[in-house]
């Protein structure tokens, strides 16, 4: 069972300004096993909703609430929320130099299990996650996205996915910049991912494209902070024909 | 000891020959008099604190010594021989007052002997131990790499002194040479030490300077070529603690055509008044035409309160060179790297930790001394557990 509900929440980041509010109140449920897509147009508060509920620190919640399973998410530090079920497969995955790939999912399967996982069959699940994404087995000894292509850091992304097996995950635009045969691998993996009993996604993305192979139990379209609209799968064929020009005027000027 | 004037003779018309000097380095000499006291004010003593260097700039020879214990290959030697012989043997005159003053107070050298061809195939490991920081001591070695040898030596610095000392690497034509000091000091020792490299005709030369320990410690690392074709990497690697002051000041004086230079050094800072100063120094002279260099120093700062230096100086007297490159960065953690870590369920401490191993990692993965870099990395480890792993454990 697993269950992420977003209620109501507002989040700002610092400027030169003072602070700047850039989600304006967003109520969301991912219910026990259910795919969410996130559709808006750039600038919309996307990255800035997954973020939030990681904890990045750089973003102030300033209202609202985010809980798994009825605990209290916000009120965890950001690892703490990664052991409680939590994954973001990120935007832009950061470079670690000299970490190698190998090394850093030992470590993160370790603290997110609470225990060492077994060596013997360790190795093998590595190679096999690595293997699935179409990942060569050498990536173990690289260093963490270092000199990876933008399309391998977001394989990357996936694999660990599948390694670390949360109850939530939360991917960021997972399938910008990712060519058609890369898009079927990363839609593959977090298809098994999702197969599992109880998974939950929150999938956010700018096109249609990595929905028809991925189907969302609900479409949400994002606009300047806020859900504007939401429905199912059809609402991101109406969204493929007719773009968020509509939502867009609507938003006060 | 005295340095008689045929050896004075020998060094000066070295210098003729090469009369271009770089203005960063005050010229090589054995006369105690070309090197006096310095006020601090002087450009290669400006970032030293010389009150805690306890006296060894007028330091008057002594009987104190460090104990040397030493695993020596088959084939190699260790001997002493005098301050003439180290000159004849090619030793570079010293080129500050410290390695002057290790001349004059020595009383007589130690030359290591790599004979021409030889391969050990373990490492030549001196340790080197002092009793007590009363004691002032004074080094003055010639580390010899003969033609086509190729052998790692290992310097290990352990206890306490006030210890002044110069080494000369002569490292013969077509030889392989992999030269490791380890500073791993006491907290109240003083290491003012100089390591000259002269690297032969299409010889190469790895030196590495590892400094953990000491109250202070300056080291130079200087480089110059016997003929084309020679390769020099300087890598260094440092973490300085509450008080500690670590000085490594390179320079590579591209003296001869088609030589190249590759420095890289790491640091890492944490504890009120932990300073660190890097000088990387490069004379590319008219003649070395088609000569590579790049030079690189990095700093992680991991606490409030410490101070890095770092000064990258690049003398150019000719424009017909393959490459020549320096980057000198000093930041604290990143906070990306750590919230990527941390989103993976790594806690704060052990993400920290991952991240220093990594900014270290390939580092010590290339000093080449397998021993060794197990040491290293539990080394690092234990720094970590000094503060960084402390104040965020929890
Ligand atoms: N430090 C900051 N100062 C000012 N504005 C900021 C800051 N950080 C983010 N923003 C703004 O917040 C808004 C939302 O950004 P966010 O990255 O969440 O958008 P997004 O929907 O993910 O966009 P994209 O589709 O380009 O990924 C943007 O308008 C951005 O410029
Ligand atoms: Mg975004």
């Amino acid at each position: 069972m697993s269950t992420l509900e977003i209620k109501d929440l507002h989040v700002s980041v610092k400027t030169e300004d003072g602070p700047k509010e850039i989600l304006k109140g967003v109520t969301l449920t991912i219910k026990d096993g259910e795919t969410h897509a996130i559709m808006g147009p750039n600038g919309s508060g996307k990255s800035t909703l997954a973020y939030s509920v990681a904890g990045h620190p750089k973003y102030d919640v300033t209202s609202g609430s985010v809980t798994l399973d009825g605990q209290d998410v916000l009120a965890m530090s950001v690892d703490e929320r990664a052991r409680a079920g939590l994954f973001l497969a990120m935007q832009y995955p950061v470079e670690v130099p000299g970490v190698s790939v190998s090394n850093f999912l030992r470590t993160a399967k370790t603290a997110v299990d609470g225990e060492a996982p077994k060596l013997r069959t360790w190795v093998k699940d590595v190679n096999k996650a690595l293997q699935d994404l179409n990942l060569d087995p050498t990536f173990g000894q690289r260093s963490v996205n270092e000199g990876f292509s933008g399309g391998e850091k977001k394989r990357h992304e996936i694999a660990q996915l599948e390694l670390l097996n949360p109850k939530i995950a939360v991917l960021d635009e997972t399938d910008s910049g990712l060519d058609i045969d890369a898009l079927k691998v990363v839609s593959e993996g977090v298809n098994r991912f999702r197969s599992q009993e109880g998974k939950g996604v929150l999938l956010i993305t700018h096109y249609t494209r990595i929905l028809r192979y991925i189907t969302p139990d609900r479409v949400h379209v994002f606009v300047d902070g806020k859900i504007a609209d939401q429905g199912g799968p059809e609402l991101a064929d109406a969204l493929e024909a007719e773009g968020y020009d509509k939502y867009l005027n609507k938003a006060p000027a | 000891m005295t340095v008689t004037d045929a050896a004075r003779e020998s060094v000066e018309s070295m210098l003729e020959a090469n009369p271009t000097r770089s203005h960063l380095n005050p010229p090589p000499s054995y006369d105690l008099a070309d090197h006096p006291l310095p006020t601090g004010r002087e450009e290669i003593w400006r970032f030293t604190p010389l009150k805690r260097l306890r006296g060894i700039l007028d330091g008057e020879a002594s009987a104190a010594h460090l104990t040397w214990e030493t695993s020596l290959p088959e084939g190699v030697t260790l001997t002493e021989i005098t301050a003439e012989q180290a000159v004849e043997l090619g030793e570079l005159a010293p080129n500050d007052r410290p390695s002057a003053l290790a001349v004059a107070r020595a009383g007589g050298a130690l030359l290591l002997d790599i004979p021409a061809e030889a391969e050990p195939d373990a490492p030549v490991w001196l340790k080197l131990h002092g009793e007590s920081v009363d004691d002032l001591v004074w080094g003055q070695l010639v580390i010899r790499f003969g033609r086509f040898s190729k052998a790692t030596v290992v310097l290990e610095h352990t206890g306490s002194a006030r210890y002044s000392a110069t080494t000369t690497v002569v490292v013969g034509d077509g030889a392989n040479a992999n030269v490791l000091s380890l500073q791993d000091w006491d907290d109240d020792a003083v290491h003012l030490g100089r390591d000259a490299i002269r690297v032969g005709r299409d010889a190469s030369v790895r030196h590495t300077a590892i400094t953990f320990g000491g109250d202070v410690v300056r080291l130079n690392a200087n480089v110059e070529y016997d003929g084309p074709g020679g390769e020099a990497e300087l890598l260094g690697l440092y973490f300085a603690d509450e008080g500690q002051h670590l000085e490594h000041r390179l320079f590579a004086d591209h003296n001869q055509p088609r030589t190249k230079s590759h420095v890289v050094y790491k640091g890492a800072l944490q504890g009120q008044g932990a300073h660190t100063v890097w000088i990387g120094n490069v004379l590319i002279r008219k003649i070395a035409e088609g000569i590579e260099t790049y030079e690189e120093n990095r700093n992680l700062v991991l606490t409030d309160g410490c101070h890095a230096d770092s000064v990258p100086n690049l003398e150019i007297e000719t424009g017909e060179i393959e490459g020549a490159g320096h980057a000198s960065a000093t930041g604290r953690f990143d906070d990306e790297q750590l919230f990527y870590l941390r989103s993976r369920g790594v806690s704060e401490a052990e993400s920290r930790r991952l991240v220093v191993h990594g900014f270290f990692n390939d580092l010590i993965r290339k000093v080449g001394v397998a021993s060794l870099e197990e040491k290293l990395m539990a080394t690092v480890e234990e720094e970590l557990a000094k503060n960084v792993l402390k104040d965020v454990t929890g």
